[in-house]
This record gives structure tokens, C-alpha cells and sequence, in this order.
């Protein structure tokens, strides 16, 4: 581990927003895309009522 | 009595086992899971070494550590537009629908993917270069990338014919994957020739671990695509196909949780 | 029975199609007049400095061009399909791929040529030396055809469509960025007093393919949607 403490790891030596920023933005449109997913699911699941 | 028809060889492959909606969506329902395992495990992996374990950047600093999404995602960007391109290809020749259905679940996923590419190597950008977006060739070709997958699925979405839908934005397709070197060339020499700032993407001394970091996550982008296209394959199948018997005893199964 | 050539049917076509457009006029003119604005709009946007002008001139000129032509382009097929005749078009017995070819260099008969004629003009606007002028006008010249060409690819795949003038440059744009680089960099270099002719050769080159390609292409697009 290169990081001496927590709080230099969320830091990431001042490149916190850029960092975060990209991994979260990616995390959130990726979460958007699941969710996107289990809707669709969702919907036609229980569109179909016999 | 000789049989006089020819017998197909008996290890001849079927290329068009799977051809059939029922016999794939079963295979990929049992596929997902593996590919969710793969994913999350692969990135969890990656994410360590990357975040954790690998070294800092001597000029970069730690902004480079964006590279684990950026990379990945760019080259999902690119393979995953030869892909819709290839099965709307074949959706063409075969008239196969489940090739069709394929090309557009992986529209979404491509589009996304170019845009974290494009979200993330503007971040990268600006600490590295000063600038938020720089008119290299390779960025220029990237945003005309996405608007190549926005066009796929505009054209999609407007017609309402779900079968002249996808011929349509399959021969769009088709005419997109022709152009893009002719793009990429186009603008790459209009980039040198107009000498904006010289961006040079120094991979001087990668650290192996910073190398294997980014094909850990190479990897599990891969996965998360698999699993992701194939539900969206599996829900429009489920969709369309929901006159058929299968898809009913199928649905069935699925409400009352079996 | 003599068969009527194909020389015959394609020179009627465009004929045809030049006269219900000239009947009409709303294209032409709607066609030119934006064009004119859109290229006006600029400086005063931008600002009036001889220097800064002559440096957007290039650009300003093709991208106004090149958004003129798209908003065209909807009528194309559309008001054919309207009537009934494409279906008939694409029912008789010469190669759609000819007919389709016609209507595009109709259509840039009655939009892209025009564009061609009133651009010397705004490019005196710009204040362009004669010799970047001349360049302009054969850039234009061989280019024009080409949005035409690529163009009725958009329009072919968005026949019957609704609002598929917006629709149709979204799809066309990305295709037709290399012709607007070269168109580009061909009067930048003539501005520069640099060599140009590379690049006016490659947009022959292009129109030469898009001319070819594009109506095979199109009128795939059109069995498509009218199947």
C-alpha cells in the first residue's frame, strides 16, 4: 500500500476531484444503466397479465 | 436401399445453433451470472492494485489513475461499435432477428461507453495538458463516435416498424463503420495541419503493475458489457417474442419465482 | 418495343424534379436565404476585424453551407412517398439506383448550386483575396454534390418520417465532416498562398465515390422503409 493514511488516499495528492470525479461518474452511469435495466424488467413483467 | 443424400459429418459445426431466441436467451440466462461474478471480482481486483497498490506518477502524480476507467472504456467505445456493425451485418444477410435484437442491445452499452470515455479523458485532460478538451485526432474522432451510436438509436426509436426499424439503422450502422476511418484519417491530417497543442500521450515508463491494473480492468469492463448486453438482449426477447408459448411458460416461471 | 434508355428516364427525372422545385420556390429560396444569414451572422457575432474574418471565412461558409443543404434535404423523398409516385418509382422497371441518382443531382441543382452562385459574394464579405475566391467557388463546386449525395442517404432512411429534417443531420453530419475539412483546409491554404490542389483532388475524389455509393446505398434505404 502506497498510501500512508486514509485521508492522502481520498486526497489522492490533490488530484481528489479529477480522480473521483472520472471513477464516480462512472460508477453513477453505470448504476443508471442497471437500474435502466431492472425498469424495462420490471415493466414487462408485469405488463403481461393473463 | 444406399442413401443416396449426402450425411453431414457428424462433428460439422452448427453456426446457427444458437440462432434460435429460445435456445439463446436459456444460454445467456445461465451465462449473466458469470459474467456479473467476473466483472465485479476483475474490478475489485483492478481497483485495488490500481488505487492501492500502484506506484505514483513521476510527472503525472496520481492523476493518472483515471487511465483504469479511461483506457477501458475507450476501447470498449471502439469494439463495441465493430460489434453492433458486425451482427447488423449478419442480421442483414440472414435476416435473423436475434441478430438485430443484439445489435441494438449493444447500441446503449457502446454510447456509454464513449462517453465515460470522453468524460474521464476530459478530467485527465485538464490536470495533464491544463486543458479540458484538447481538437486532437483521436478525442475528435471519439465525440463523433458518440454521435454515430446517437444516430443508431434516433434512427431506431423514430421508426415505429420494429422490422424496417432495424434494417434501417442496421444499413446506418453498416455506412457508419465505413466511414469511420475515413473520418479518423480526415481529421487526424486536419489536426496536424492545424498544430494545435502538441499532445503527446507519454507512455515512457509504465510500471507493471500500472500495466496489469489497466488490463484487470480491460477485463472486467469486457464482463460488464457481456452481462449487461445480454440482459438487455434477454428483457427485449422476453418482449417480443412474449407470443410464443416458451416465452409464456417462461414468464410464467419468472412472476411466481421458481 | 423500344425500351426507353436509361440516359432518357434520368434526364427526365431531374428535369421533373428541377421544375416542381423551381413551381414551389420555397426550397430554393428558403435554401439561400438562410444560407446568407447564417454566414452574416457570424461577424456580427464574432466581431468585424479584417484578420479575424478572414481566418473564419473558410469555416463559417462551409458549415453554413453544409446546414443549409441538410435542412433540404427532407423534401427529397418525402413529398414523392406523399404522393404515391416513389412507390411507383421504385416498382418500374429502371434500377432505382438511376432514379435515385437524378433526384440528387436535381437537388443539387436547385440547392447546392444555388448556394455555389451566392458564395463569391459573402465571400467578398469576408474580404477574401480573388485568387481564395476562386478556390471557395471550385471547393464548393465539387463539394456541393457530395452533400447531396451523402445527404440523400439521411433522407432515404427517414422517408415518411415526421420532423426528420433534424433527425436527418444528426445522421448526415458525422458523414460528411471529411468533406468539410477538406473544403476547409483547400481555401486555407489558398488564403495561406499554399498549395490547395491536394485537397481539391481528394473532394473529386469523394464526389466521385459518394456519387456512386451513395444512391446504391439509398435506394437500399428506400426498398427498406417501403418494403
Amino acid at each position: 500500500m502506497i498510501w500512508s493514511s486514509f485521508s492522502d488516499f481520498i486526497n489522492m495528492h490533490g488530484y481528489a476531484e479529477y480522480v473521483w470525479g472520472s471513477f464516480g461518474i462512472t460508477f453513477l452511469i453505470f448504476l443508471i444503466e442497471q437500474r435502466n435495466l431492472k425498469t424495462q424488467y420490471k415493466k414487462m413483467i408485469e405488463s403481461e397479465e393473463i | 436401399m444406399k442413401n443416396v443424400m449426402p450425411t453431414k459429418s457428424s462433428r460439422a459445426i452448427n453456426w446457427f445453433a444458437f440462432a434460435a431466441p429460445s435456445r439463446f436467451y436459456f444460454l445467456s440466462k445461465k451465462c449473466i451470472p458469470i459474467f456479473w461474478f467476473f466483472a465485479l471480482s476483475l474490478s475489485i481486483a483492478g481497483l485495488v492494485l490500481g488505487l492501492l497498490f500502484a506506484p505514483t506518477d513521476a510527472t503525472q502524480g496520481d492523476s493518472y489513475r483515471i487511465i483504469f476507467i479511461h483506457v477501458p472504456a475507450a476501447w470498449m467505445s471502439m469494439v463495441l461499435y465493430v460489434a453492433m456493425a458486425f451482427w447488423a451485418i449478419i442480421g442483414m444477410i440472414f435476416n435473423a432477428r436475434l441478430a438485430y435484437r443484439l445489435s441494438n442491445s449493444i447500441a446503449p452499452t457502446g454510447a456509454i461507453m464513449t462517453f465515460i470515455a470522453l468524460w474521464t479523458g476530459s478530467l485527465w485532460g485538464k490536470p495533464t495538458w491544463g486543458t479540458w478538451w484538447v481538437w486532437d485526432a483521436r478525442l475528435t474522432s471519439e465525440l463523433i463516435l458518440l454521435f454515430l451510436y446517437i444516430g443508431y438509436l434516433s434512427l431506431h426509436s423514430a421508426i415505429e416498424d420494429e422490422r424496417k426499424a432495424n434494417r434501417a439503422s442496421s444499413l446506418l450502422a453498416i455506412i457508419g463503420i465505413v466511414n469511420v476511418p475515413i473520418i479518423y484519417f480526415s481529421v487526424k491530417w486536419w489536426n496536424t495541419l492545424h498544430q494545435g497543442a502538441s499532445v503527446t500521450l507519454t507512455k515512457t515508463s509504465m510500471d507493471s503493475s500500472m500495466l496489469f491494473a489497466m488490463l484487470i480492468m480491460t477485463f472486467a469492463f469486457w464482463s460488464y458489457t457481456f452481462a449487461t448486453v445480454l440482459t438487455r438482449v434477454n428483457n427485449k426477447t422476453l418482449t417480443e417474442e412474449s407470443h410464443t408459448d416458451w416465452v409464456n411458460q417462461e414468464l410464467n416461471k419468472l412472476r411466481t419465482g421458481s | 418495343m423500344q425500351s426507353i434508355s436509361a440516359t432518357h428516364i434520368i434526364t427526365s427525372i431531374i428535369k421533373r424534379d428541377i421544375k416542381l422545385a423551381l413551381r414551389r420556390g420555397s426550397d430554393t429560396s428558403g435554401v439561400v436565404f438562410f444560407f446568407i444569414l447564417v454566414v452574416s451572422l457570424f461577424p456580427l457575432a464574432i466581431g468585424s476585424e479584417n484578420k479575424l474574418l478572414m481566418q473564419i471565412a473558410p469555416g463559417v461558409i462551409w458549415v453554413a453551407a453544409l446546414l443549409s443543404v441538410m435542412l433540404s434535404l427532407n423534401r427529397l423523398f418525402n413529398d414523392d412517398y406523399q404522393d404515391g409516385v416513389l412507390e411507383q418509382l421504385v416498382l418500374s422497371s429502371c434500377p432505382l439506383e438511376f432514379i435515385v441518382f437524378a433526384k440528387t443531382v436535381a437537388h443539387w441543382c436547385y440547392t447546392g448550386l444555388i448556394l455555389l452562385i451566392t458564395s463569391p459574394i459573402l465571400a467578398l464579405q469576408f474580404n477574401l483575396s480573388g485568387e481564395s475566391i476562386k478556390v471557395l467557388f471550385l471547393a464548393l463546386l465539387i463539394g456541393t454534390p457530395t452533400l447531396s449525395f451523402i445527404g440523400s442517404i439521411g433522407a432515404a432512411l427517414t422517408v415518411g418520417l415526421k420532423s426528420s429534417g433534424t433527425l436527418i443531420s444528426l445522421l448526415i453530419l458525422p458523414l460528411l465532416i471529411p468533406v468539410l475539412i477538406l473544403g476547409t483546409l483547400a481555401v486555407d491554404a489558398a488564403i495561406s498562398d499554399l498549395p490547395y490542389s491536394v485537397y481539391l483532388y481528394l473532394l473529386i475524389a469523394m464526389g466521385v465515390l459518394s456519387s456512386f455509393f451513395a444512391p446504391l446505398a439509398s435506394s437500399h434505404a428506400i426498398r427498406i422503409i417501403l418494403d
